[in-house]
């Protein structure tokens, strides 16, 4: 297949091929606007003229840090188009945090959406000594900082056209030095959100991004009339790809919401063709419904839980294609007609084609609901590093446990102690200045390591346990899967975090977070009464029903060979929800085991003690950086009876 | 005095008493308030604070005393007058209509600037159609700039109580007012939803131009957000400065903390 050299050629080609398709929507004051292929090109130009006048060079490392925007994705393409690096960066991370990144990557210019961004950079300023300016998107509240050091997204665009307006060949050299672009060429810059240590910068080049993208777009049909919402980190990888790699090689159109908060809706407004969601969303989702069908009228909950029953029996199979009875398939229709469709445009997917969730384990029954309503979810397992795509699920071929088979053009092989390597052409190029890292995670011969144990089942689709590493030995030998344990307590919807424990001890034991919207609704509905987070969460109630939970995980732990030594013995609730802020859980919302260790210890101790209550004191900060404590008393609970000791004897 | 920066007098009460029967609630006070700045008045419970705003946009009519705001003396004023003047207020308790959306609550803010009669607004069409989008355009912002977008299709009863009162702003924003009176924006709030408070009431005045009088409790919000302060007890002013100055005020020290007598 023949394809461009870099991504801003695509820009090109569709503002020739697609010039009046929609490339760009973005809610604004209540109304969507939307962007032509061709008026997204000429607003890259400018942008990308602007910079140059601002004195971005070939080479430049400018950082983008904010919300899914069209001229923070517009900013990729002007960046790229004059051959400096874009590097994305979390916009929820403390100062901090990111002083590090633009440190490390040496950023000479920031992109910022707002206020809130640019008040974090100039904080760490100091610090920077290459930072020459920054770029903002919203201008309120900046009116009196230091215009020096700041210009508006707007300017830098009067800029550009200015310098179009004094030398037209302004335009055509912009073009020549976007065929100057060689497909191995630096792309984009990705840090990793640091699960475990400093945060590294994965070099992605053009190529990497093109081919996987094209290869993405290929195995799901995905063509130029797909749709889809932007609203997950502009630093993370899977965004960078669906929402702009794919976007750009296959041509479709980009919405971005008009904020967090009001994705919902505007997904229902939209209907996009093409979603991606982690399963937490998903769950969410499930949750909101759940909640919503028990406040319903007697009918509606009856009519809801028959055709739900009708879609679990033949749904899946009727989205595969199997065979179906006709009468089934017309009693499906029916339930489509008066539940599913309805249900399918609240989520906004009436129109989904090819869904997607990857990053954690999703559980069955979750996966399973939204299969039977008929939308084609998938799973899929992607890293940074592959420029996302290991592995997919095909059409047709899917079960709840697996991650898919091999994506196009991708090698899969398992190493002996279990580990799972690729190779595939969207393999990075090296952690940008940390070789040391890049020879331990990629041979010279292009396998890179994924740090995931991992097999392959007799279909050839991928199995994952666990994170290598983090799969410990319990003192009596057995296997102890720390995720694959908190994965299945995080199926309840009353639980939102887990954190297990076990490595080198006797038995399994876990800090419990409660899942509030769930629980909190789940207390009004048995008369509980609590004044507090922290009082709901140290409940008796709340631990019978938590206790409950494990019991049933324990059973399924007992009935699995390769675990049955992890069921979990005691437990506790934690008196506070797990937040990134305090450090406990990364950007990407997964749990910093290490930190939590050190931050708890007095509560592991007590696990492993004989004890019923432990007091701790622990320090949280608050969103705008200041710090305070929360004491309190946390409760222990013990398992009476738990399978592991039968299995064991 | 410091009214650094500030030249222009919006409004000045001068001599403003007001008693219900026997009950003295403002005792021959006097302030003013400057055009772009932000005024607390502050002082115990019961010490004529919501009288005084009362007093100020017209739903009291003091026995003693004038009310001059821009320029223009008056004694008695009907509320609505005051309104269509360009004084807005928000009230200690939520007063909003609370079956109504988020949007349409803040567009009835909009209702003393909309000029088209009733028949048209009925139709619904020209005229009055253009002008409900101007309008609305104009809320949309204020929407936007209160960052209570998810939430403006919602019905506002249901809304949890931190929200009510952002949406409570929204609306007397909505009325371009020249002096916006804000009786406890922060009342019931955590740290959180009072921090956001204090952002937009300080964008309010220094992106808009706004005046601000606010009644506040929470001494730390009062410091950090006003230019200047009026301290009453009892129905009479007792200090009238900056913060700082009110803050080492023995008398304001003493109405709080309380004296032997």
């Amino acid at each position: 297949m023949q394809t461009l050299p870099s991504l801003p050629h695509y820009l090109i080609r569709n503002a020739e091929q697609y010039a009046d398709r929609v490339a760009m929507r973005h809610k604004d004051l209540g109304i969507w606007r939307e962007w032509t292929w061709a008026s997204v090109c000429n607003e890259v130009q400018c942008f990308a003229l602007g910079l140059k006048e601002l004195g971005v060079k070939p080479g430049d490392k400018v950082a983008i840090i904010g919300a899914n925007r069209p001229k923070l994705y517009w900013s990729f393409s002007a960046i790229q188009s004059i051959g400096a690096i874009p590097v994305p960066m979390y916009s929820d991370a403390v100062a901090d945090e990111m002083v590090y990144v633009l440190e490390h990557a040496g950023v000479r210019f920031a992109i910022c959406q707002d206020q809130e961004q640019v008040d974090k950079v100039l904080s760490v300023q100091q610090q920077l000594p290459h930072l020459k300016k920054l770029l903002y998107d919203e201008s309120r509240g900046l009116r009196d900082y230091d215009q020096d050091m700041i210009i508006a997204i707007d300017q830098v665009q009067q800029l550009g056209l200015q310098a179009l307006g004094r030398d037209s060949n302004q335009a055509v050299q912009w073009r020549m030095g976007i065929d100057k672009l060689i497909s191995d060429d630096l792309c984009v810059m990705l840090y990793t959100s640091g699960t475990t240590g400093r945060p590294k910068g994965v070099m992605l080049s053009h190529n990497n991004l093109i081919i996987t993208s094209i290869n993405a777009n290929a195995f799901d049909n995905l063509d130029v009339h797909e749709e889809t919402i932007a609203y997950l980190p502009l630093a993370w990888v899977g965004d960078h790809v669906f929402s702009y790699g794919q976007s750009l090689t296959a041509g479709y159109c980009v919405c971005c919401p008009e904020s967090l908060d009001t994705i919902t809706a505007d997904r229902r407004e939209i209907a996009p063709t093409y979603f991606f969601a982690p399963p937490r969303v998903f769950e969410t989702l499930l949750t909101t419904i759940t909640v919503a069908m028990e406040d319903a009228s007697r009918i509606k909950r009856a009519m809801f839980d028959h055709f739900i029953a009708v879609a679990k029996t033949h749904g899946e199979s009727i989205l595969n294609g199997d065979p179906v009875p006709l009468w089934s398939r017309l009693h499906y229709a029916i339930g489509d007609l008066c539940v599913y469709g309805p249900l399918k445009n609240r989520l906004g997917m009436s129109k989904v084609r090819v869904a997607y969730t990857a990053g954690e384990a999703i559980g069955p029954d979750i996966f399973r609901f939204y299969r039977s309503l008929g939308i084609n979810l998938k799973q899929l397992y992607g890293q940074t590093e592959a420029s996302v795509y290991i592995t997919a699920q095909p059409d047709g071929q899917i079960d709840a446990d697996t991650v898919g088979t091999p994506s196009p053009d991708v090698e899969l092989r398992i190493d002996d102690n279990g580990e799972v390597l690729y190779r595939s052409p969207g393999v990075f190029l090296g952690y940008y200045q940390n070789d040391e890292a890049t020879a331990s995670t990629k041979t010279p011969d292009g396998w890179v390591y994924t740090g995931d144990a991992g097999f392959i089942d007799d279909k050839g689709h991928l199995r994952i346990i666990d994170r290598a590493k983090d799969v410990g030995k319990l003192n009596h030998g057995g296997l102890f899967p720390p995720k694959y344990i908190e994965n299945k307590l995080k199926f309840f919807p009353t639980i939102k975090e887990v954190v297990a424990f076990g490595d080198q001890r006797d038995f399994v034991t876990a800090f419990i977070n409660i899942d509030l919207t769930a629980v909190s609704n789940w207390a009004e509905r048995n008369n509980i009464i609590y004044g507090s987070y922290q009082e709901l969460a140290d409940h008796p109630l709340v631990y019978d029903m938590i206790e409950q939970h494990i019991k049933q995980v324990n059973i399924d732990l007992a009935s699995e060979p390769r675990v049955a030594g992890a069921c979990i013995r005691r437990f506790l609730v934690l008196h506070k929800e797990l937040d990134a802020d305090d450090g406990e859980l990364t950007r990407t919302q997964k749990v910093r085991r290490k930190f939590i260790n050190e931050r708890y210890e007095p509560l592991i101790d007590a696990l492993y003690s004989d004890k019923d209550s432990q007091y701790v004191s622990t320090t949280v900060v608050f969103e705008d950086g200041r710090s305070g404590t929360i004491d309190a008393t946390v409760s222990i609970r013990t398992l009476d009876e738990t399978p592991t000791l039968k299995m064991a004897s | 005095m410091s009214t650094v920066g500030f030249t222009e007098k919006l409004l000045s009460a001068d001599n403003v008493s007001l008693s219900f029967g026997g009950v003295k609630a403002i005792t021959d006070i006097s302030f003013d308030i400057m055009k772009g700045e932000v005024r607390a008045i502050i002082g115990p419970n019961g010490a004529g604070k919501t009288s005084m705003l009362n007093v100020i946009n017209g739903f009291y009519h003091p026995q003693e005393g004038v009310i001059t705001f821009r320029g223009k003396t008056r004694r008695r004023m009907k509320p609505y007058q005051a309104a269509a003047s360009g004084i807005a207020r928000t009230f200690q308790n939520v007063a909003l209509f609370k079956g109504m959306s988020t949007l349409d609550n803040i567009m009835s803010g909009r209702s003393l600037k909309m000029h088209r009669g009733f028949i048209w607004q009925v139709l619904h069409i020209g005229p009055a159609r253009n002008e409900e989008i101007r309008h609305r355009r104009r809320v949309e912002e204020i929407i936007d700039f209160l960052e209570i977008a998810h939430i403006r299709k919602q019905p506002v009863g249901k809304l949890p109580y931190g929200l009510q009162k952002r949406v409570e702003l929204g609306r007397a924003m909505a009325m371009e007012p020249e002096l916006l009176l804000l009786d406890e924006p922060m009342a019931g709030m955590n740290l959180e939803e009072k921090e956001d408070m204090s952002r937009f009431i300080i964008d309010l005045n220094t992106e808009f131009g706004t005046t601000i009088a606010l009644i506040e409790h929470d001494m730390g919000v009062v410091m950090d957000l006003a230019d200047r302060v009026v301290v009453l007890d009892y129905g009479k002013k007792i200090a009238d400065g900056t913060p700082d100055a009110i803050q080492s005020s023995q008398e304001v020290i003493d109405a709080y903390l309380g004296v032997a007598h």
